[in-house]
């Protein structure tokens, strides 16, 4: 076993300990779902003084019989991935172009992108579609997707920048001394590195760009959360309030954790020499605790991976 | 312009909201992410467990998501409680295990090396983690930690979809009154977020700098 450098092997004492201290972890915890699901199960009051059956009664949950139910979730769904991959496509390319204006070697270019990606990044993406919503009048999806594009474009090209920087000078030197113009050299020597190099981080920020979809809610876009949990529970009843909100809340999951998966699975398998060899599993301080998600759900690059990188 | 100067006290009480929520919420997933950050390297099996799932998944809910939770599904399982309270409740639980994971990577990224010379040389465990590892571990976490206080800074604008009338929320009061000064009111509003957001960023990557070259 890897164990942890920070103490001996346990002995049969910390062995049982641990052990105890597990068991009444798995108690605890079994504890809390036993008290939530005999909450939710028990039949309620409202506020308005009628009764309510429990949550587990089939009348809570009769709706999802109902293909019309299943057909509004779909599209949903679809309007929430339609907001999602047009954002991830403008983002991208806005990404490349905030990257190539961040390195421009004149400082006319170089400025002003600058002062507008930290303008774009420290604003909220929420302040962001309601602003080209009430200012270009576009409609809450083109709102939706402007504003994402923006945010998350402003962060792909601070990932690419930190990637280009990461290259060896000697490459950049190589395109220039073979009598490529130093554009050229750019596109074909510097950048393919770079966004190969960067795309586990990127992937990770698309992931980000998914789960950010559902701020559109705010904008009166009908997306997933709007369409099932707001509009299906005016129509259908209250009751159904939490058996929906249950419902979006595990599509999302699994959306999201569908692809983290695949961005780690990315990262491990185009990720660069480099990054993998600093994130060999066990070899943190505390090692037993298994390979972090570094790229996992992109946490590191919702909170504006821009600045971090490899510095 | 005189949009934004008329309406200054309705912003400056947004703003001050904003920073409740900051603040709150801040200190709250401070305190519930290194407590997940200390199960998830717990020797203790069912501690990690506990906590990697729970890391999993609000990582992978969306922010609104898990707000209009708190706003609309807590108060009809019977919570009652201000709004306020209850977006607080939602930013703290969405921001902890950022914070959990932004404190981990930190101690894994003390380089191993540090802390077998430190056993090596006799140190015990609250040794070696109190006077080799957690300096350099700190130093490490700060600039992430800051990230992620940053985001939350943003994120505070969900909050205003959900009745809490912070910045937001207050931007929109006012756009509703002066419709015509859209462009000022809402380039008000990014002032008053970017004074927060851009001087956090600026501390951050200092402090990266100054962790570059003690290293």
């Amino acid at each position: 076993m890897s164990g942890s450098v920070l103490y001996d092997a346990p002995g049969p004492i910390a062995r049982r300990r641990s052990r105890v201290l597990s068991i009444v972890g798995v108690v605890v915890v079994a504890a809390g779902l036993a008290w939530l699901l005999i909450t939710l199960g028990g039949p309620r009051t409202t506020a308005a003084g009628t009764q309510q059956p429990g949550l587990f009664d089939a009348s809570r949950w009769d709706i999802f019989l109902d293909l019309v139910v299943w057909r509004a979730i779909g599209g949903g769904v679809l309007n929430t991935l339609r907001m999602a991959a047009v954002a991830a496509v403008l983002a991208l390319a806005l990404g490349v172009l905030f990257s190539f204006g961040r390195t421009a070697r004149s400082a006319l270019v170089r400025v002003p992108t600058t002062v507008v990606l930290e303008f774009f990044r420290g604003m909220p993406v929420l302040l962001m579609m309601l602003f080209v919503l009430l200012i270009f009048n576009t409609g809450s999806y083109w709102a939706g997707v402007a504003g994402l594009a923006l945010y998350n474009g402003a962060i792909i090209g601070e990932i690419l920048r930190a990637g280009l920087r990461s290259l060896p000078r000697g490459q950049r030197e190589a395109g220039l001394a073979i009598g490529l113009s130093a554009t050229r050299t750019r596109f074909l020597i510097e950048f393919p590195q770079a966004f190969r190099q960067m795309l586990p981080i990127i992937i990770a920020q698309l992931v980000v760009l998914l789960k950010d979809t559902a701020l559109a809610y705010v904008i009166s876009y009908p997306e997933l959360l709007r369409t099932v949990v707001t509009n299906l529970s005016n129509f259908f009843g209250n009751r159904y309030f939490f058996s929906l909100f249950f419902v979006v809340l595990v599509i999302y999951l699994a959306l999201n954790l569908t692809l983290s998966a695949i961005a780690r699975l990315v990262a491990r398998r185009t990720g660069p020499g480099s990054l993998n060899r600093l994130r060999i599993p066990g070899r943190g301080i505390f090692g037993m605790a298994g390979q972090s998600g570094g790229v996992g759900a992109g946490g590191a690059g919702d909170l504006g991976a821009g600045g971090g990188g490899p510095a | 312009m005189d949009a934004v100067i008329e309406n200054l006290p309705t912003f400056l009480s947004g703003f001050g909201r904003t920073l409740g929520l900051l603040a709150v919420a801040g200190v709250g997933a401070l305190a519930i992410g290194i407590v997940v950050a200390a199960m998830r390297i717990s020797p203790v099996a069912s501690f990690r467990a506990v906590a990697t799932v729970y890391t999993e998944i609000l990582r992978n809910t969306p922010l609104t998501l898990v707000l209009f939770g708190c706003a609309f599904v807590l108060p009809y399982l019977g919570v009652r409680l201000d709004y306020f309270v209850l977006a607080a409740i939602g930013l703290t639980a969405y921001t902890s295990p950022f914070i959990a994971e932004a404190v981990r990577s930190g101690v894994n990224g003390v380089p191993v090396g540090q802390a077998e010379a430190a056993r090596s040389i006799g140190l015990g465990f609250g040794q070696t983690l109190g006077s080799v590892v957690l300096p350099q571990a700190i130093r490490m976490v700060i600039p992430p930690l800051i990230n992620v206080f940053i985001a939350l800074t943003k994120n505070t604008s969900v909050a205003g979809g959900f009745f809490v009338v912070e910045l937001f929320a207050s931007a929109r009061q006012v756009i509703n009154l002066r419709g015509d000064a859209v462009v000022a009111i809402l380039l008000g509003v990014a002032f008053f977020y970017l004074i927060v957001t851009v001087p956090l960023g600026l501390i951050a990557s200092a402090v990266e700098r100054r962790v570059v070259v003690l290293r």
